[in-house]
């Protein structure tokens, strides 16, 4: 039951092979016992779930259920829940009960989906190894030593370790891709603008965006289906007919073309890593795609662009946590100055407070052209590069990251280093591209490598096409970690 | 890019982070390793290139000027550090 796909899953709960109860029952009895030492979720609330699972069964028992009704979905503790302790893997937010749905929670609630839970994170997705979460950090399912990868590390570890049947993250410069790729699953994070920021705290706004993780192309499909929408709440969500995310898996790929930016291969690239890309590529030929050497010549200016555009967002962002009408507020201040001073002081984690400073920085009187607005000027250029390569090819391929998942702690006095380890996902986020990352095999230390693919705007279904037909020629995306206590 | 501890001081107040002597020198040199990285787009020649803030260059949507929102003050307020009689409390501002 619990390799099954969600096709499986389904089926099988419409066959009353299994009820919803039993299922979610079955993976709070395995978070229970295995999120002690992984720690991928932060919040379980079994009654809650249990209670959305009865309610799930007797949909199921109506002959009303959708494809995902009564299946258990980890949800990243980004999105607020009613009634949910919602963190953002802050301190800020430590006792924060969420008084109403982001849109992702409600479209999950309407289609008849069970919450498992709120999956841990980098504190407010500031950070690419889940070590930044005020709730410590995700252990990697395959080796316990590395780190998970993040933002959504928790998710991802989640999906992995067969805590849930699927999960949901945020991308803001990788967060869903870089820590799919580390725990060896499938993550996608649509076109920006297709899944509502609306309940989703905000870190970046022009470049968050919400997606599935799961372990498969199909699985991600059905959960597209559900997450994407258009909703006036989000000013930015994009007003579009609602698309069937399966509809091209099976169509074969023979005559597509796939472009290979030679700026993903340059130095700073791991031979392992390159070598399971290469071998991916192959069998790609093998299934018929052809291949077309691009260039992407602005790419190596993304993760400076990114680190003025997002800290200055950020910034932004999070002035409204100022100890007032909710969050966290300091124990003690003799004014109204230094109770906004000491409660964000105390509330916040190193790294974001780094980012407030960075984006303040940038914003203050007399460095706005200098920083804000030719950091805007070069993501035009970045954007354009995709426009133009995307004339000669029908995807972009690459590695999702550089390495294989790092050692705990092994970036944890360097800024710099952790921010170049998503120096391949940033840039589709400051395009507002679509872009994924799938299993592409393993690296000689036994940590799993993943395959980048990045289509043009609002061509998931043809992504996802790429990825299906990849992943029924191999098996990289069925392997579990093995010795992990169950 | 060097930060002085006042340019640190300085945001620090700005972003209303409180901040003792330690963590501003901490933060200085950090802060100067990112903007060396950050330094690299000022080579660029960017003279022509309009500024891109979203992907879609959207227009912003318009409603109709009705009250959609509902009353939910208990319902906020119940998540609220300090509250008094429906009101928010915070330091008195005003002498």
């Amino acid at each position: 039951m619990l390799d099954s796909s969600l096709t499986q899953l389904g089926a099988a709960l419409r066959a009353k092979k299994i009820s919803s109860v039993e299922l979610t029952q079955l993976y709070l009895d395995r978070i229970a016992a295995l999120n002690p030492s992984l720690n991928a979720y932060i919040t379980t609330n079994a009654e809650t779930s249990l209670t959305q699972a009865r309610a799930a069964d007797a949909l199921l028992s109506g002959g009303k259920a959708q494809a995902l009704t009564g299946i258990p979905i980890a949800q990243k503790d980004i999105f607020c829940a009613k009634g949910w302790r919602t963190t953002c893997g802050s301190k800020m937010l430590e006792n924060f009960i969420a008084p109403y749905d982001a849109h992702v929670i409600e479209q999950f609630n309407n289609s008849g989906a069970v919450n498992l839970g709120k999956t841990n994170m980098d504190e407010f997705a500031m950070g690419s190894s889940n070590e930044t979460s005020h709730f410590g950090a995700v252990k990697n399912p395959w080796d316990r030593n590395a780190v998970p990868g993040g933002s959504s590390g928790g998710a991802a570890c989640a999906v992995a370790a067969r805590l849930c049947a699927a999960a949901t993250g945020t991308d803001t410069g990788g967060s869903i891709r870089q820590p799919a790729a580390l725990c060896g699953i499938s993550g996608i994070k649509p076109t920006y603008g297709t899944v509502s920021r609306y309940g989703m705290i905000a870190f970046a706004s022009s470049l968050d965006q919400a997606g599935p993780m799961a372990r498969s192309a199909e699985d991600l499909a059905l959960l597209l289906n559900v997450m994407t929408g258009f909703d006036e709440r989000d000013s930015t969500s994009l007003q579009r007919d609602k698309e069937d995310y399966s509809r091209d898996l099976s169509k074969p790929l023979t005559g597509l073309r796939i472009g290979l930016p030679k700026e993903f291969f340059a130095e700073g690239l791991t031979q392992d890593v390159a070598c399971c890309v290469h071998a991916a590529i192959a069998e790609y030929q093998k299934l018929g795609a052809s291949i077309v050497n691009i260039s992407l010549p602005n790419s190596r200016l993304a993760v400076p662009v990114y680190y003025v555009l997002a800290p200055a967002e950020a910034s932004s962002n999070l002035s409204r946590y100022d100890g007032v009408r909710f969050g966290y507020r300091a124990p003690e201040y003799s004014n109204l100055t230094e109770m906004y001073e000491k409660s964000r002081a105390q509330g916040f984690g190193a790294e974001v407070k780094r980012r407030i400073m960075i984006g303040t920085y940038v914003l203050s009187h007399g460095y706005y052209d200098a920083y804000y607005l030719q950091a805007q000027k070069i993501r035009r250029l970045i954007a354009q590069d995709f426009t133009d390569a995307f004339k000669q090819c029908d995807v972009i391929m690459g590695p999702t990251s550089p390495s294989t998942a790092f050692n705990l702690g092994e970036k944890g006095d360097d800024p710099v280093q952790m921010y170049l380890s998503d120096i391949y996902t940033i840039a589709v986020n400051l395009a507002g591209l679509p872009g994924m990352s799938i299993p592409a095999g393993f690296c000689s230390n036994g940590r799993p490598v993943g395959l980048q693919i990045i289509g043009d705007y609002f061509s998931e279904a043809r992504m996802l096409n790429f990825a299906h037909q990849y992943q029924l020629a191999t098996d990289h995306h069925d392997r579990a970690p093995q010795n992990i206590g169950l | 890019m060097s930060l002085t501890h006042a340019d640190v001081q300085k945001v620090a107040r700005l972003a209303r982070l409180a901040m003792n002597e330690a963590e501003i020198a901490a933060a200085s040199a950090q802060l100067s390793g990112i903007f060396d990285l950050i330094a690299e787009m000022q080579a660029v020649d960017t003279k022509s290139i309009a500024p891109m803030s979203h992907a879609q260059d959207l227009s912003q949507r318009l409603r109709e000027d009705v009250v959609t929102e509902t009353n939910q003050r208990e319902n906020f307020q119940k998540i609220a550090p300090q509250v008094e009689a429906g009101l928010y409390l915070v330091p008195q501002v005003i002498e």
